[in-house]
């Protein structure tokens, strides 16, 4: 729903053109300001901020953390507080998140099953099918059978420990820095972690379609 | 233990069942784990109970909230992965109790 962001507070009269939860979006959004619960100031600073970000800033903290094993200790003990040695700490009251680490034998899926929970203030907003019930019925129930329609097959010895955001915390999968990319640049790297890794719906892409 | 100004009732590795509490309205405790038991992995700390903070409420007392660790074959009858496979989810305390 690109439209949500397009945020034109004047401009209420193209009503008539947006679809229905566009429409009660607008009418939640208008009451809650009317009444003084949000600004749309406040409205509008929060849509920027998490406008503002995208899979690219969830794939340099796990390249930071290939690269530095002591960035990658405080990252995954307080994960807040390793992120905002990059910068990304604007606003106090963020949601907390930790980071789970894959590794030869573990590999961490993450679902929100109550509603869609996401660690959006480091990765963007989720895509659609994170929000789909499909994906929440099924992440928990049949993990393996849907990272394999994601194209990952893991072998039968690693563990999958899926993540149920249910409440306050925020997950984000650092996944496992692919072979073959040894002496690898950070930037370099940052350019194999994709969105899904950090779902843990995939791993990193395999080094040779960047190094050519 | 004391956690945000709290006594920390269950430690890690702590068995505890999660309790099908009558709450009516908004709360956190997906309805697939309740009844379940687990496993506790750690505690997260103190933060404001959802259950009043949906209702205008202040969320205040506060509540600790744990990662429980569940394995899939005790949520599941009919799962097929690995017999390690497991889920880890978040549970306010008061929704938990120890379990043997």
């Amino acid at each position: 729903m690109s439209d949500s962001h397009g945020h034109e507070h004047a401009g209420m009269a193209h009503d008539e053109e947006l679809g229905y939860y566009a429409q009660r979006v607008r009418a939640m959004e208008a009451v809650l300001v009317e009444k003084g619960v949000v600004s749309g100031d406040e409205v509008e600073r929060l849509v920027n901020e998490s406008e503002a970000r995208s899979p690219a800033d969830g794939a340099r903290i796990v390249a930071r953390a290939w690269v530095d094993p002591e960035f990658k200790n405080r990252l995954l003990s307080d994960a807040k507080a390793a992120v905002a040695e990059l910068g990304y700490l604007e606003s106090a009251n963020l949601p907390d998140v930790v980071v789970a680490e894959n590794d030869e034998g573990v590999h961490h899926l993450v679902v929100c099953t109550l509603c869609s929970c996401y660690p959006t203030w480091l990765l963007g907003r989720p895509p659609d099918w994170y929000k789909s019930l499909t994906y929440r019925a099924r992440a928990v129930r049949d993990p393996r059978g849907v990272m394999r329609e994601f194209g990952l097959e893991l072998e039968g010895g690693v563990e999958v420990r899926v993540l149920d955001s249910t409440a306050d915390v925020r997950y984000l999968v650092l996944p496992q820095r692919p072979a073959g990319t040894e002496g690898w640049s950070e930037e370099e790297l940052a350019r194999l972690v994709t969105r899904d890794s950090m779902v843990g719906v995939s791993r990193p892409l395999a080094p040779e379609p960047v190094a050519a | 233990m004391v956690v945000g100004g709290k006594i920390q009732e269950y430690g890690e590795g702590g068995r505890v069942l999660v309790l099908d509490l009558e709450v009516r309205g908004h709360n956190r405790t997906p309805w697939y784990l309740r009844g379940k038991i687990g496993k506790v992995e750690r505690c997260h700390g103190a933060y404001p109970n959802p259950e009043s903070l949906a209702y205008g409420g202040t969320g205040e007392p506060t509540e600790l909230l744990y990662l429980v660790s569940f394995q899939m074959r005790d949520l599941w009858d009919d799962y097929e992965g690995p017999e390690a496979d497991a889920l880890q989810a978040d549970i306010f305390e008061h929704w938990l109790e120890p379990a043997w």
